[in-house]
């Protein structure tokens, strides 16, 4: 390998991406060449740093200058600057790591400070379409160590007791679950990887997948080794363009190596990997399925045992790990179970990837023990809500998830603590609300979301969730009657009991944990129709405040149910009885004189 | 689409057929190729498919119809997609939809009547970062506001 001085390192990751960061790693490239530091310098396209809300992100080694918000006029600067005479462009720097005219250390500042990275520990470092940096930081050694030095029982046992459970939502034993499909007699096993990343606001999988691909197949491959399968199949979502292309790399260059096929680092054992791509179906991420959909048919779940160990894709035995979950086993192989399960909980090991969105500040990927409160995810390494504004709840775990209010902020962060508090930890979606949230919409939008995503197999489900919509979508229009939050739960309970799959096992969670933490906002709703953070439209009435109304008449001239009126320069005043609340009055009013509340 | 344009879809469509008839599983890996090339899914063609991989017409609409990829109808020249994820949803991605019906003069997923737009809501592209996002085409729209809306549709 070619040595150079100075690497540059741009986030090829998708929220840099979509903010143009492919352009400004050419106009680099451009730079280079015109100052003729080719040999010296060399740009790498990785996967993701983590910190999305400071994209597009460049960081310079052997400094380690941290450069946020970069735009492709900036290139010449740095390169210029930095590049040639060594100077730091301070204006362009992530002002968190300056500190007294001194760079910290990535590790210093707030937002990397509690991290521990172990899924994501290439992204951001490797280019993830080369084979040789992954070799280069210790890829393919699990591998390697697996198919000459142990036995699958041993492999199956490693994994057991690394405590490692499943990342993807239900948390179940990992090394128990490739146990029960390697006792499992057959002559065909296969190994999947969900890859079809459905919660709305979690994009750790589509992370790993971009900036990190070689670690899964390695780790499907021992996974395949371990059962006794020859063939695996990753399922991922084909929303994402950029993981898809590549996994599509990653596999043409194991083929290549000798690191998947027929006599894989010349040991004799075989196993290969094919792709396939998800078509827009939440219940999909359900393994039955999602196996469904990889057979080719509607992606519906079916009743289990058999468990797919036992009768999975093509009626054979299978195993199927979520994205993170895999990328994790390698660095349990290389650093050993014990160090693994020396993170985290009693019952709950190792690290997890959250993906903080929302009203938070940094806006991000971030990986933390287990165990970790969610204080300290949401105000130390998120920096807490932005604009002064006061927090509210977090969503965790998606449409399954719950909102956790302020008052369990100090709860650690593990499968059965957020169990207690009516949420999940889910695939790791961490959406943080405000004062400026409702609570009930949110409901509302959750259960919105699974009646459009309920494949309609099992009543409970289908019919169950769409009732349970029409209730919330009547309170937040101001048209909820007493006893519909009894009505509410009680549809609630029967859902969660006789529901087929997790999709519906889990869809009333945000509907309860919002009743259970927020019951006084539904009551102004039903009771006083009255919406306490003004987003129910409905509920809204608009105003105009007399001081600041300066009568130039606009509002009544763009009212389109002619309800305002008034005398030229003095306060003009609103109907509210004919009123549609289309809001028209307050986008044109040039005073800001008209409040909704 | 032209006749001309269609049998040459027909065409490459037929060889991936072909190619891949005997692999397991391979009706939805045909269907996001029909997809790709058509724009849609025309009846033709799941007729094509149920022929040539022995599955009734009737199961590949089933499926066609089950993935929200798959659209049966042809759609406009540029797709716009809001993202409805949570986290574009608690900054008020629905505001922006809304403003964008209101200014195409189409409910979300219809097409506009020059068939320029089709207008869509999405669930999470997995930029949380930039959010309220969406997509036209393949470009990227962060960090929106509704006002944002005239100018950026006036670029198409």
């Amino acid at each position: 390998m070619e040595m150079y001085r100075s690497h540059v390192m741009i986030c090829r990751g998708t929220g840099c991406t979509s903010s143009n960061s492919e352009q400004i790693a050419k106009n680099f490239e451009e730079e280079i060449k015109k100052h003729g530091l080719e040999k010296e310098v060399v740009v790498e396209r990785t996967g993701c740093f983590g910190l999305c809300a400071l994209g597009p992100v460049v960081i310079i080694y052997p400094e380690a200058s941290f450069y946020s918000m970069v735009k492709p006029e900036d290139v010449e600067e740095i390169v210029k600057e930095h590049l040639v005479k060594g100077r730091i462009v301070k204006r362009l720097l992530y002002a968190e790591s300056v500190e007294e005219n001194r760079l910290k250390a990535l590790e210093e500042v707030d937002f990397f400070k509690k991290q521990v990275r172990v899924a994501l520990r290439n992204c951001g470092i490797i280019n993830p379409e080369n084979i040789d940096e992954y070799i280069a930081f210790d890829g393919y050694k699990a591998l390697e160590k697996v198919l000459t030095k142990m036995t699958p029982a041993e492999v199956i046992d490693t994994v057991k007791r690394s405590g490692l459970r499943g990342r993807g939502g239900a948390g179940f034993p990992t090394g128990m679950k490739w146990e029960f499909a390697s006792k499992s007699v057959n002559d065909q096993k296969y190994v999947l990887c969900n890859a079809d990343e459905g919660d709305p606001g979690a994009f750790m999988d589509r992370s790993v997948l971009e900036g990190d691909p070689h670690s899964i197949l390695e780790a499907m491959t021992i996974a395949g080794y371990a059962i006794g399968a020859s063939q695996g199949y990753i399922y991922c979502r084909a929303e994402y363009p950029i993981a898809v292309k590549r996994l599509g790399i990653a596999i043409g260059q194991a083929r290549l190596y000798g690191l998947l096929g027929d006599n894989i680092m010349g040991t004799g054992f075989k196993f290969d990997i094919e792709l396939r791509l998800g078509a827009g179906a939440f219940v999909c991420g359900e393994e039955t399925a999602l196996i469904a959909s990889v057979e080719g048919q509607r992606g519906m779940p079916r009743p289990r045992p058999p468990f797919p160990a036992n009768k999975g894709l093509f009626a054979k035995p299978t195993i199927l790990n979520n994205v993170e979950t895999y990328a994790n086993i390698p660095v349990i192989f290389n650093k050993g179970p014990e160090w693994f399960a020396s993170m985290g909980t009693e019952k709950s090991k190792g690290t997890k990837v959250f993906a903080l969105g929302g009203k938070i500040s940094n806006t991000g990927l971030v990986e933390i023990p287990m165990g970790t409160s969610l204080r300290e995810v949401i105000y130390e390494i998120g920096g807490g809500c932005p604009n002064g504004k006061k927090f509210k709840a977090v969503q965790t775990g998606g449409p399954s998830g719950g909102c956790i209010p302020e008052e369990h902020l100090d709860s650690p962060i593990d499968y059965e603590s957020l169990a207690a508090l009516g949420s999940i930890i889910g695939s790791g979606g961490m959406i943080v609300m405000d004062e400026d949230n409702c609570m009930v919409d949110i409901a509302r939008f959750f259960m919105d979301f699974i009646v459009d995503e309920s494949c309609g197999k099992c009543t409970p489900c289908r019919e169950g969730t769409k009732r349970m919509l029409e209730i919330l979508e009547r309170i937040t229009e101001g048209k909820g009657e007493e006893g519909d939050l009894d009505k509410l739960e009680s549809l609630a309970k029967n859902i969660k009991n006789a529901a087929l799959c997790g999709l519906g096992q889990t869809a009333p969670n945000p509907v309860l944990s919002t009743i259970r933490y927020f019951r006084d906002e539904y009551e102004a709703h039903i009771k006083d129709k009255k919406c306490p953070a003004g987003v129910c439209k409905e509920l809204l009435n608009y105003f105009i405040i007399a001081d600041k109304c300066k009568g130039c008449g606009i509002c009544a001239k763009n009212c389109p149910q002619q309800c305002i009126s008034g005398q030229p320069k003095t306060p003009y005043t609103i109907d509210s009885s004919k009123c549609i609340k289309c809001g028209v009055c307050m986008q044109k009013c040039p005073f800001k004189a008209i409040i909704r509340k | 689409m032209s006749d001309a344009a269609m049998k040459e879809n027909m065409e490459k469509l037929e060889d991936f057929i072909q190619k891949h008839k005997n692999q397991k599983g391979a009706l939805i890996p045909i269907l996001h190729e029909a997809q790709e090339l058509f724009g849609y899914i025309p009846e033709e063609v799941q007729k094509r498919i149920a022929e040539v991989l022995h599955i009734p017409a009737a199961e590949i609409f089933g499926v066609a119809t089950f993935y929200s990829r798959f659209t049966l109808t042809p759609r406009g020249k540029h797709t716009i997609s809001v993202c409805l994820g949570t986290a574009c949803y608690v900054k008020n991605s629905k505001g922006v939809l809304e403003r964008l019906e209101e200014e195409l003069n189409v409910k979300t997923g219809g097409t506009t009547a020059d068939g320029k737009f089709t207008l869509e809501a999405t669930r999470c592209l997995g930029c949380c970062g930039l959010a309220p996002v969406m997509m036209i085409g393949e470009d990227v729209y962060g960090k929106l506001v509704p006002d944002d809306i005239p100018d950026i549709v006036k670029k198409y």
